[in-house]
């Protein structure tokens, strides 16, 4: 029982750090958040879907397209509901985007339809046994993917030029701007990049659940509580909270039932945020006068 | 510009009062149109027709299901007004969705009883949205029919003027069959419940208990899980360990796959005796091939039926719904059989009435006598504290098949 309640734990909590980390990128970029990364979550599902099954494109084919539709989303908020309210000094793209995510959410239910259906993956049929632990293959491959991907998102920041790039907007996007950087293609670069990690996480979990234009509300809320939880500027803090509430989630489940799930695990986030006001690993904000 | 935590950022920033005005305009002018719209094609109809009003899913996971009993009643309303309509006058539908959810259905209840009239209420799929809608439903004095929630609480809600009526099952005697299935086919001495946290789950929470204890069983475990949670591996583990050798589920179709293909994962391939929940949609694709294994209750099946009246109501509803192809096009069968009888038993309670005021049609319900329908001959359906027309008797189990429900036979 321990093994499963671990390997669910790791598998959930590891795709919400991802649409966590989405939260991350952007708000370390330009210091906004899109808030339709539940909708991205959709979009991926719905995407593989339409076009792996509705279509019969090739699984890779259909995953690459699904995620391409994803970045684009994300470069579409961050044009039309982010920048425009940014640049007039106003903090309204907090409910742009929050609106932009539910027209998105319906334009899918009537294009999609209202059922949830079910995305095949030769990596979800067979159970193999791990200490004695029924698991499909794709539930040990989406924790791999999680932390390769935190960790490939860190080098970035940390290690290349485009890194250094989102880094010095990050810090101060008037020097950077003089320093010849296109600050607003970096940011959309991020939004970008944002709306894919969402989107992976949904390819990912979609063949273990069902795809439903619904199923990616929940885990937006979910992911965010996460990065708020994990100091939303540091991408290890993030996936770490991820982790932890996943396994939190799990384990309440396992011992306590689930009826008792939200209940223990938002009370134990309101208490961390209570002793760490900056998340876990986050740092206190400066406020420049 | 400076980072700001999220936290110290203002949330109505300069725009706000422009965009509040917008809203308020936007608002305003849907608003302006619907009015506008609803009186003009109130002055174009000369025959007023009878309107009945249908509070359901229409869209979300059971929208299959809201579907189904939309063309239930869309068949039932044409066979009537064929035949001249009730009192003179044709039958109109009016459809509002209620998403699943109890105060959406609550608003488009008072909504189509204050601004449209509606005779009666159809509807209610989940039984939350119907616990909701009963007690407007007598406090306005204006029948509710439902055609699928199974909540005991629904029919026997205990009030003194009761307007709740139903064709279909009964959690209560849903839960005797389901207990009496699993000691008949499964040999059970210790089952196991997993039951979705919500007002339904609870219903038969304590209707499986009473049929637990009436056959004198012990329950392995009570276990509940949320609508929208992924893996239920967790829960099932405990019934596992507890020794459950069956287990009862109730829940919804998409969570009814989730537990099937959580079991699947921990390899156990324990007999699952399930509510009628996996009707609702393609349970078959979403659990994948371990479907089969879940034996189900219906009140209907098409599949396998011979009667004369299945089979002719098969063929018009393909008349009528031309999406309708195959058989598995017209799943989930119950929704479509129990809104059709439904329907013709309202129309047959207004006739009896002789008016379309709430108090007499309710009464009309009593006096409806005999009624050939598609379940069964309905004879005295109703009864002042009798208000379901279906009982245990008229229970099958089913299975999917090759997305089809077909009849388990033993």
């Amino acid at each position: 029982m321990l093994t499963g309640t671990l390997i669910t734990g790791l598998g959930l909590g590891s795709m919400y750090g991802l649409v966590a980390l989405g939260f991350h990128v952007t708000y370390a970029v330009s210091g906004t958040v899109n808030f339709a990364q539940g909708s991205a979550v959709t979009l991926g599902a719905v995407l593989g879907y339409t076009l792996a099954v509705t279509l019969g494109w090739p699984m890779p084919a259909a995953i690459l397209g699904a995620l391409l539709g994803c970045a684009l989303l994300g470069v579409t908020v961050e044009r039309l509901l982010v920048r425009p309210f940014v640049e007039k000094g106003s903090d309204a793209w907090l409910l742009a985007t929050v609106a932009g995510g539910i027209v998105l959410d319906n334009a899918m239910l009537f294009t999609f339809g209202k059922e949830p259906r079910s995305l095949p993956s030769s990596l979800a049929v067979t159970p193999v046994e791990i200490l004695g632990t029924g698991l499909y293959p794709l539930q040990l491959l989406i924790p791999v993917v999680g932390l390769s991907v935190a960790v490939a998102i860190r080098t970035l920041f940390r290690r290349t030029d485009l890194g250094r790039v989102l880094l010095a907007v990050a810090q101060n996007a008037d020097a950077a701007r003089l320093m010849g950087i296109d600050v607003r293609r970096t940011v959309a670069c991020a939004f970008a990049l944002s709306a894919l990690l969402a989107g992976a996480a949904g390819l990912l979990i979609a063949p273990l659940f069902s795809v439903s234009a619904e199923m990616g509300a929940l885990f937006g809320i979910k992911a965010f509580a996460v990065a708020i939880l994990g100091g939303i500027g540091s991408a290890t803090g993030v996936v770490l909270a991820g982790l932890l509430y996943g396994l939190v989630e799990a384990g309440v489940t396992a011992t306590l039932g689930s009826t008792y799930t939200q209940l223990v695990v938002f009370s134990v986030i309101i208490l961390a945020l209570a002793l760490r006001p900056d998340g876990l690993l986050g740092r206190a904000a400066i406020n420049k006068v | 510009m400076p980072r700001r935590p999220l936290s110290s950022r203002p949330l109505s920033g300069r725009s706000t009062p422009l965009t509040r005005r917008l809203a308020l305009g936007a608002c305003g002018a849907l608003g302006a149109c619907l009015v506008l719209g609803l009186s003009a094609a109130g002055a174009a109809r000369a025959a007023e027709p009878i309107r009945i009003g249908l509070v359901t899913a229409l869209s979300g996971q059971s929208a299959k299901s809201g579907e189904a009993i939309s063309r239930g009643i869309g068949l039932a309303i044409d066979e009537v007004n064929a035949r001249g309509g009730v009192l003179g006058r044709p039958l109109e539908l009016v459809a509002r969705d209620d998403e699943a959810n109890p105060s959406k259905g609550v608003l488009a209840a008072r909504e189509l009883i204050q601004r449209v009239g509606v005779v009666a209420l159809v509807g209610g799929l989940d039984t939350p949205v119907s616990m909701a809608l009963v007690p407007i439903a007598n406090q306005m004095k204006v029948p509710f029919l439902g055609p699928w929630a199974a909540g005991t609480g629904i029919t026997r809600n205990g009030a003194a003027d009761n307007y709740a009526f139903r064709v279909s099952a009964v959690d209560a005697l849903v839960d005797e069959a389901l207990v009496a299935y699993a000691v008949k086919t499964h040999r059970a001495k210790k089952p196991g419940m997993i039951l979705v946290n919500n007002a339904w789950g609870e219903s038969n929470q304590q209707g499986l208990t009473a049929a637990l204890k009436a056959a004198d069983l012990p329950a392995a475990g009570i276990e509940k899980y949320e609508a929208a949670d992924l893996d239920m591996v967790p829960q099932l583990t405990r019934l596992r360990e507890a020794g459950a050798d069956t287990l009862f589920l109730v829940g919804n179709v998409g969570p009814s796959a989730q537990v099937v293909k959580s079991l699947d994962r921990m390899g156990w391939s324990v007999p699952v005796v399930s509510h009628w929940g996996p009707a609702g949609g393609r349970f078959d694709e979403l659990a994948g091939p371990s479907a089969a294994r879940v034996h189900f209750i219906q009140t209907f099946t098409f599949a396998g039926n011979t009667s004369p009246k299945a089979l002719a109501v098969l063929d018009a509803l393909k008349a009528k719904y031309p999406a309708i192809k195959t058989m598995a096009d017209v799943t989930p069968a119950v929704g479509i059989a129990n809104a059709y009888d439904a329907t013709h038993l309202l129309a047959l309670a207004i006739q009896a009435a002789g008016s379309t005021k709430g108090p007499e049609v309710r009464d009309g319900f009593y006096k409806v006598a005999t009624y050939p329908g598609l379940i069964k001959t309905y004879d005295k359906p109703f009864a002042p504290g009798q208000h379901d027309a279906l009982g245990p008797q008229d229970y099958v189990f089913t299975r999917f098949q090759n997305g089809e429900i077909v009849a388990v036979t033993n």
